[in-house]
């Protein structure tokens, strides 16, 4: 079935060569005249205060951690899902035990306010 | 009578190729085209006329508008990080380009030298590969959001990036359900199998629908999920500071997400390319081209035609420019969440359903299983419709809680008065 992939990795050839055509082509097409005032970062005409690389907010990073809990959590779920007739009730209940488990994880993290944005 | 078979050596080279021609160049002109489509119909939502100069009815406007970005000035902004602003325009093109490659666009093409499946790759991961190549497509967003070194666009970019990830969650799950019926991770097995039901998908797991079309929306960044580019907030965000055909990439890459997002929801809940009754089905079953099992098991040859494959290529058409359709009625439809409101949305009700449906319809095809339906059929079909039909129903109560329907219900029953301001007594 490798043979199925090829034509995959030819789309994705094109898709790269397009992308990079684009970008190039743009580059040698257009004219370039920088000015200070153009090399300024766009903040609605202000003048930028400060720095872009100041500390933010933690809870991205919570957001980062939970998806990959529950990320993980859907990709076992998949192979399950696919045999999931044939494997019957006991996988069932094993499944069910795993979700709930993951379950009980998202609660507590609700409760301890992981989850609240303000 | 010959068993059809599939094409071989020269022949599938050279179909290959035509197909991957094929399919490149129309997602370009469907995007190209999808461009305009949204300034008509947002237009005509606004009882407007819509770019009409360029051409008849405007329809050279997408040419005009790709000709205008490539010869447009390209700014770099001074404190920007070079290799990654250039870098993340290109990475956010590229998965939204490869994604289409694993749908199946039309039923098998008979010729000559052997049946043509309409399909780009039919590669046995199938639903996986677009899951994975999809969520590539935040990195380009995010990158450019942080090499662009502009407070608004690195804004832009995290909000991209926790919202993204946040819906690919419940997004996943309610593939699950799809996956459980299908047994299969293929694309052409999802059309198949719903073939065989006599159902859509979107009858026996409407709650999965409602909670893919959902995700998806969040997913490819469309209104009401369009934080990341809040231009009342973040100019337009992510991509502040691209200019000229960087922009466009970034443009091209938006709609051609939304196009496989809807060509998706098409294949994944309203039958792909399949137009309702047995005269279209067909599928690879055993080195044989089967539309489906006689009553005592054996199969039944399936008979492709060169119509057929032309007329479930306009079905599938359709149904994809229906969802394509969707996505701007719904802009213009529905206000701008507030970002606090997106991921409460994502984490306390759309993963929690998920997971309570997927165990429920994995419970229910058990039982049902038990009960001695194990071939499937229309009857299974019909049971699976009630059950997420009521579950639907309480998820849709639960969501209005007594606000919009219930409301504007009691607001019917009791008669509102329409008060009109006394005039003054010396009137």
């Amino acid at each position: 079935m490798s043979g199925a992939y090829l034509p995959l990795l030819l789309l994705f050839s094109i898709s790269v060569v397009n992308a990079v055509g684009m970008a190039v082509a743009t580059h040698v097409l257009n004219p370039y005249r920088p000015t200070p005032q153009k090399e300024m970062p766009y903040e609605s005409g202000m003048i930028p205060l400060g720095d872009t690389r100041a500390r933010f907010s933690v809870k991205f990073y919570m957001v980062a951690i939970s998806f990959i809990v529950f990320d993980l959590e859907t990709v076992f779920l998949v192979p399950w899902a696919v045999q999931m007739r044939e494997l019957g009730w006991s996988v069932f209940v094993a499944m069910l035990i795993f979700v709930a488990v993951l379950a009980v994880g998202l609660l507590y993290e609700w409760k301890k306010g992981g989850l609240e944005w303000d | 009578m010959e068993t059809l078979q599939p094409v071989t050596g020269l022949a599938l080279i050279l179909s290959s190729a035509a197909k991957i021609g094929a399919v490149f160049t129309t997602v370009m002109l469907v995007v190209a085209y999808t461009t305009l489509a949204e300034r008509k119909v947002s237009a005509w939502l606004q009882d407007r006329v819509g770019p009409n100069r360029v051409g008849p009815f405007g329809l050279f406007q997408p040419l005009a508008d790709g000709l205008k970005n490539i010869l447009k000035e390209e700014t770099y902004p001074a404190r920007a990080a070079r290799l990654f602003f250039i870098l993340g325009p290109m990475l956010a093109l590229i998965p939204a380009l490869v994604t289409f490659a694993v749908i199946p666009f039309a039923a098998p093409l008979p010729t000559p030298w052997g049946v043509v499946d309409m399909i780009v790759a039919d590669v046995p991961i199938g639903i996986l590969f677009i899951l994975a190549f999809s969520s590539l497509g935040v990195f380009g967003v995010v990158l450019s959001g942080w090499a662009s070194n502009n407070k608004y666009a690195f804004l832009g970019g995290l909000r991209a990036s926790a919202q993204m990830v946040s819906y690919e969650v419940a997004l996943g799950l309610s593939l699950i359900t799809v996956l459980m019926l299908t047994g299969n991770v293929t694309l052409t097995r999802v059309v198949w199998e719903q073939q065989q039901m006599g159902f859509w998908f979107v009858f026996p797991l409407s709650l999965a629908f409602i909670l893919f079309v959902i995700s998806a929306f969040a997913e490819t960044n469309r209104l009401p999920f369009d934080m990341p580019e809040a231009e009342s907030e973040l100019v337009t965000g992510y991509h502040t500071e691209y200019s000229a055909m960087k922009f466009s990439m970034f443009f091209i890459a938006e709609y051609a997400h939304m196009l496989t997002a809807s060509a998706l929801m098409a294949t994944l809940f309203l039958g792909g390319w399949d137009i309702p009754g047995p005269w279209d089905d067909a599928f690879w079953y055993q080195g044989q081209l089967i539309k489906g099992f006689a009553a005592d098991g054996s199969v039944l040859l399936a008979a492709p035609s060169v119509l057929k494959t032309l007329v479930t290529l306009v079905a599938f058409a359709l149904k994809t420019g229906f969802f394509l359709f969707f996505y701007i009625w719904v802009r213009w439809s529905l206000p701008r969440f507030r970002y606090d409101q997106v991921m409460a949305l994502g984490w306390k009700v759309m993963l929690p359903v998920a997971l309570g449906y997927v165990m429920l319809v994995a419970g229910t095809m058990l039982v049902l299983d038990e009960l001695g339906m194990r071939s499937g059929g229309f009857a299974y079909g019909l049971v699976l419709t009630a059950v997420s039909m009521m579950a639907t129903v309480g998820f849709v109560v639960f969501l209005d809680r007594g606000r919009t329907i219930a409301g504007a219900a009691a607001q019917r029953a009791q008669k509102v008065e329409i008060k009109t301001i006394p005039s003054p007594a010396g009137d």
